[in-house]
């Protein structure tokens, strides 16, 4: 999957966000989806896990206040199975703290983004991620 | 006066301090100089009106010749000095300091108090603004807003063919999104305001506020007695607090005190202690049916009460603090462990008796009573409630022999060094 041929690099890698903010996703969503990414989204903590586990994205964005469940805790439960240990994860938090950033860091997550962010900003860390996941099935695959 | 064998010692060492031959100091007080080599050698006591004559003779307070620097300026100097940095106090010389120069220490004593109070404060409103649900919440939600508008007003101004029905999505949005962020930051800025108001008194902690305000009422009212005015009437005082919390906390005291006086009313409450002088709040409590802690309030909350009396409720805080001369209470943090208030605590309904010696130059001891009462007020649904009290009155003359807890005001400021209950390192040099 995903094996760029010459045209839009990132064309089909599927993103998934988790955010319960739903006019934040909504401009996640546009963005994402110009810059050639499937986008999913999903606007709750409950079921989170579920949903990641169904749909098995690319990559996961995942929102740090969500109603039901952190995505810290979230992001634990999924770094404890074997399939998503590796899964690429930015978090996003609205407190841009310190202490925010180390609870990301600690439970797993590769990157971690502040609330507000550019878009710009959100794109370039989506690529990254998305690239490492790409040469990580690339030296697999061939 | 109760003297101490120290304060001998303490008439040489100001003598020789002085200058002063033996013999000339008896002469002035009108003593022979081998009875002055007695009392210096605390082999003898000092009557009143001799002790204030040796005061006069030495240039000192004759409170502090007999008792040493023990008041609360003493403690608030020892604890300055500790927290001195890079200068070195002569702490060995406090009684000196005290004694001549009475209006300056007591400046330096408030200014410590005072920086104790600021430092409190920075650090409540540091609590404030890393822990306060209210305003996180508000800040989370501004946040969201912003995040929001700024995604996608960018979408709107970079995305140049656009689709016409994306378009008006995002406007849509954007409309809906900066109302919320209106709404929001007024909500900041309104509690933001708000806190700017409760802090308006310089005093950190409501509970110190209302017990100044008790303690410039003597710990009672008349209003609250039989054919007083009852609580309506001390509405006018209580509204004068500055704070909106200690405000709150003193029309509970002053509820719960109206309570006391009515189920013991003042004269027969009188009348059955003088019957019992020693006034055995169980048995006070069995004669006027009511529970004990209502007999303990009562003991240290009516006109002319001369007790001690702490409270604390289940972690071991103290909600009320009646001091008693020579008995350091903690300003704030917690007390001392060995106090038989926490014995009580952990052993509900079990009168814990105890006669306990405080530490310093003089080692004063206190009668001690406490008392626990359990109470479940939501019944056998909710969780059990625990409030302490102990009584702290003045007992002057330990016999030989008679057992005494040694106790402190909390680690910090203990002199006893070897305490095999001590928490944290005292800041106050050992002196026993």
């Amino acid at each position: 999957m995903g094996s760029a041929e010459g045209r839009e690099q990132y064309m089909g890698q599927h993103v998934l966000l988790i955010e319960d903010e739903p006019n934040i996703a909504e401009a996640i969503r546009f963005i994402l989806s110009r810059d050639g990414w499937r986008v999913s989204t999903y606007g709750s903590g409950l079921e989170a896990v579920a949903q990641v586990q169904s749909l098995r994205p690319d990559v996961l964005i995942l929102d740090v206040m969500l109603p039901g469940q952190s995505g810290h805790d979230i992001l634990a439960q999924l770094r404890g199975m074997p399939d998503f240990t590796d899964l690429p994860v930015l978090m996003l938090t609205a407190k841009g703290q310190g202490r925010d950033r180390e609870m990301a860091e600690r439970a797993g997550a590769n990157m971690f983004m502040a609330k507000p962010f550019s878009n710009a900003e959100i794109v370039a860390a989506v690529r990254l991620l998305g690239a490492d996941q790409i040469g990580q099935d690339g030296t697999q695959g061939t | 006066m109760a003297l101490t064998g120290l304060t001998g010692s303490r008439v040489r060492e100001r003598r020789l301090a002085a200058g002063i031959a033996q013999a000339d100091l008896a002469r002035a007080v009108g003593i022979s100089a081998s009875y002055l080599n007695l009392i210096e050698h605390n082999r003898r006591r000092i009557g009143d009106a001799v002790l204030a004559k040796l005061a006069a003779a030495l240039g000192i307070d004759a409170v502090v010749l007999a008792e040493g620097a023990v008041g609360g300026a003493a403690q608030d100097m020892r604890a300055a000095a500790m927290i001195g940095v890079g200068t070195e106090a002569e702490v060995d010389k406090l009684d000196e300091f005290l004694g001549r120069f009475p209006g300056w220490a007591e400046l330096l004593a408030e200014q410590y108090r005072r920086i104790g109070h600021l430092e409190r404060m920075v650090a409540a409103l540091n609590d404030r603004i890393s822990h306060d649900p209210h305003l996180s919440l508000a800040l989370h939600e501004v946040l969201s807003a912003v995040s929001s508008v700024r995604s996608t007003a960018a979408i709107l101004a970079e995305t140049e063919d656009i689709e016409p029905e994306w378009r008006a999505l995002f406007h849509g949005n954007l409309h809906v999104d900066s109302e919320r962020l209106a709404v929001g930051a007024e909500a900041l800025v309104a509690y933001l305001d708000g806190s700017d108001q409760a802090e308006d008194t310089g005093a950190a902690a409501p509970q110190e506020e209302l017990e100044v305000w008790l303690a410039a009422h003597d710990w009672h009212f008349d209003a609250l007695e039989a054919g007083g005015g009852g609580p309506e009437a001390l509405a006018g005082e209580v509204a004068g607090i500055a704070s909106a919390a200690a405000r709150s906390l003193a029309r509970d005291w002053v509820r719960q005190a109206a309570e006391d006086a009515k189920a013991l009313p003042l004269a027969a409450f009188e009348a059955a202690l003088a019957k019992d002088p020693k006034g055995d709040p169980l048995q006070l409590a069995r004669a006027f049916g009511c529970d004990a802690l209502r007999v303990f309030r009562r003991l240290a909350f009516r006109k002319g009460a001369t007790m001690g009396l702490v409270i604390c409720d289940g972690a071991g805080a103290l909600t009320l603090r009646r001091p008693i001369e020579g008995f350091a209470l903690p300003r704030h943090g917690a007390a001392c462990p060995l106090w038989p208030l926490y014995s009580a605590l952990s052993r509900p309904s079990q009168p814990v008796a105890a006669v306990v010696e405080m530490p310093g130059l003089t080692r004063q001891h206190f009668q001690t009573r406490a008392f626990c009462d359990v109470s479940y007020p939501q019944g056998f649904a909710g969780p059990e409630v625990r409030h302490a009290a102990m009584l702290i009155a003045h007992y002057p003359v330990v016999g030989i022999g008679e057992a005494f807890v040694p106790v402190g005001s909390s680690c910090r400021i203990c002199a006893r060094g070897a305490c095999v209950a001590r928490r944290e390192p005292s800041i106050i040099a050992e002196v026993l």
